[in-house]
């Protein structure tokens, strides 16, 4: 309960500002007729939600608001609960207890008119594979009142030159891309994207990103599930860490990051035996410890050029040198006890 | 089945019905197994019984027909049954394993709306079936024209509604395509077989023949060649279609998953 009343503080923190930016902004959105959103309530509103399959406690009293304008990013290890907790957001599965409120509706009760206001990329879902792209793409245009400018996403996501191709013929990465496109494709107020980027490579994750950062800047809501750390530093304007269906932590990238406090962090193979003093005497270094050949040195501020002219002043030359910063997936680890990405071989 | 797959939520433009019944029937189009096998065979097996002299001599042991005449019935009882058991449950059985019916339940239109759309298109083949088939036996080859040809339509849309929704029970128990498949083919040859398509039914022990008039295939057979040969067909065969219709249609409401 601890940490929910610190995430809760927080998020009535953060929700102001992109909400507060997208009015000062004037891209306030024009809210559909279809929709009767709470006048001034965020996106939004998750709170105590609950969902258990059989015995299994999938998500456990998650809390957690969205406004108008902001991405908000969902991390978490696989299985930990994030999907069950976007298909509850979005009416796929009814909740065991809490309550959701998307624009003030209730996805269980409202279905309609929020599937009208949000638009969603699930991580496994298909199409026909006999049918072309942009049959797909008309055909899911038809279902909205107000459909988006479909040139302008089939552009930006680098589908243009697909669309007279089979569905079946499409790579991963492209099915993906459409699979985005079509989240958007009813010009939602609410876009709830499941691993959006996993199987994309790095051009196409650039232009994914570049494309929400625009339909952000429209006054959309954006809930973004993901794996890729650099992707909700670089996109999330609050990132929620969830760990066995739990809210283990509610902040801004850089909050968690300062949360981590580790500083930075070098590793190197020395050319030969040193005295750790050499180093450990340097204002920058906090300590220096052996990991077999290497040497990890943590410290702050200029902390790889002092350590390699001390070195070097020293007539060893330091080796495969790599630095990392204190970084979201520090904070990640130190919050939940795992690594995003299990096979990960970093220190 | 209006009341069963009536589209329920008004917030669906309504273009979008036509867009997913296009997209239906260009699917069946570049996937033309369904075709194939139902407009195809039946219409070659027409054309063979037709062309086979013996089989154009009325015999006295199939009532006065030839044994031609006693097959038209046969034909489209059996077109009707290849596309309702074969070619409706196995679109949705994979739509659903893929997780189309999930992707659309998050938009505006129901899933159920493809399953109707699954419907109109397959209707529309069997119709175009069966028109082709009558008009192919009376232009070609010298059957007389349908006795009752209202008593016929009925007939024929008791027969498509009560096979639809036995395919439509397939897809609901069918996990997999693959268990759609297995179920389809145990349904299909038993039905196919007291429909006829083996050996007429008129030849067979009476018991066959009482058998034969409870199963839905048999039904459509009998409640056809009264209609063709004799006039309005009876009540028994058509309220034996019209209640595999109901107890079916119940069923596939029921226990079909969208997920």
């Amino acid at each position: 309960m601890g940490i929910l009343h610190s995430v809760a503080d927080t998020s009535a923190g953060a929700d102001a500002s992109p909400a507060a930016r997208a009015a000062a902004a004037g891209r306030r959105p024009d809210l559909g007729a279809g929709a009767s959103p709470a006048a001034d309530g965020p996106a939004v509103e998750i709170t105590h939600l609950r969902k258990t399959y059989g015995s299994l406690v999938a998500v456990d009293d998650v809390s957690f608001s969205v406004a108008e304008g902001e991405i908000f990013g969902i991390l978490g290890p696989n299985g930990a609960g994030k999907t069950t907790t976007v298909e509850c957001a979005i009416g796929l599965r009814p909740p065991d207890s809490g309550t959701i409120r998307l624009l003030g509706l209730d996805p269980q009760a409202d279905r309609d008119r929020v599937h009208e206001i949000v638009g969603v990329q699930l991580q496994e879902s298909a199409f026909p594979a006999k049918l072309r792209v942009g049959e797909i793409l008309e055909e899911y245009r038809s279902f909205y009142r107000r459909p988006a400018d479909v040139t302008e996403l089939v552009d930006a996501l680098g589908l243009a030159g697909k669309r007279r191709d089979y569905y079946r013929s499409l790579s991963g990465g492209q099915r993906q891309r459409l699979s985005v496109v079509l989240a958007l494709i009813g010009g939602p107020k609410i876009a709830v994207l499941d691993e959006m980027t996993t199987g994309l490579d790095p051009q196409a994750r650039r232009d994914a990103w570049e494309l929400i950062e625009k339909v952000r800047d429209r006054g959309v809501a954006i809930v973004l599930v993901t794996h890729f750390m650099e992707e909700a530093e670089r996109l999330c304007d609050r990132v929620a860490l969830i760990d066995s269906g739990h809210l283990v932590a509610l902040d801004t990238p850089a909050g968690l990051t300062a949360r981590a406090r580790g500083g930075k962090r070098m590793r190197f193979v020395p050319s030969g035996p040193f005295d750790d003093r050499l180093l450990t005497g340097l204002t920058e270094v906090a300590a220096v410890q052996h990991d077999g050949r290497h040497v990890v040195v943590t410290g702050t501020g200029e902390l790889v050029n002092a350590v390699i002219l001390a070195l070097h002043a020293a007539g060893i030359t330091a080796r495969d040198v790599q630095l990392d910063a204190s970084t979201l997936e520090d904070a990640f680890v130190r919050l939940t006890g795992t690594r995003l990405h299990q096979n990960g071989d970093q220190p | 089945m209006t009341s069963l797959y009536r589209p329920a939520r008004p917030s669906a433009p309504r273009g979008a019905f036509g867009q997913i019944v296009r997209n239906e029937a260009r699917l069946a189009w570049r996937q033309p197994a369904g075709i194939i096998a139902g407009i195809g065979i039946s219409l070659l097996l027409l054309v063979i019984f037709g062309e086979v002299p013996v089989f154009q001599q009325p015999s006295p042991r199939l009532g006065g027909l030839s044994a031609f005449e006693a097959y038209i019935p046969v034909l489209i009882a059996f077109a009707i049954g290849v596309l309702a058991l074969t070619y409706l449950p196995g679109p949705l059985v994979s739509y659903r394993e893929q997780g189309v019916l999930r992707r659309l339940s998050t938009t505006p239109v129901p899933a159920s709306w493809v399953l109707a759309a699954q419907l109109v298109v397959q209707a529309c083949l069997m119709v175009i079936t069966v028109l082709m088939l009558i008009s192919v036996s009376i232009g070609f080859f010298g059957a007389s024209a349908p006795k009752d040809p209202g008593g016929l339509i009925l007939a024929v849309v008791l027969a498509i509604a009560a096979l639809f929704m036995i395919g439509l029970v397939i897809a609901a128990a069918a996990r997999t395509t693959g268990a759609a498949r297995g179920l389809t083919a145990a349904a299909f040859y038993p039905l196919m077989f007291f429909a006829g398509l083996y050996v007429p039914m008129q030849i067979l022990p009476r018991v066959f023949q009482d058998i034969s008039h409870f199963t839905p295939l048999g039904a459509a057979v009998q409640a056809l060649e009264d209609s063709m040969w004799q006039g309005f067909p009876p009540a028994t065969p058509l309220g034996v279609l019209a209640g595999y219709a109901a107890v079916f249609g119940f069923l596939a409401k029921r226990f079909f998953r969208w997920e």
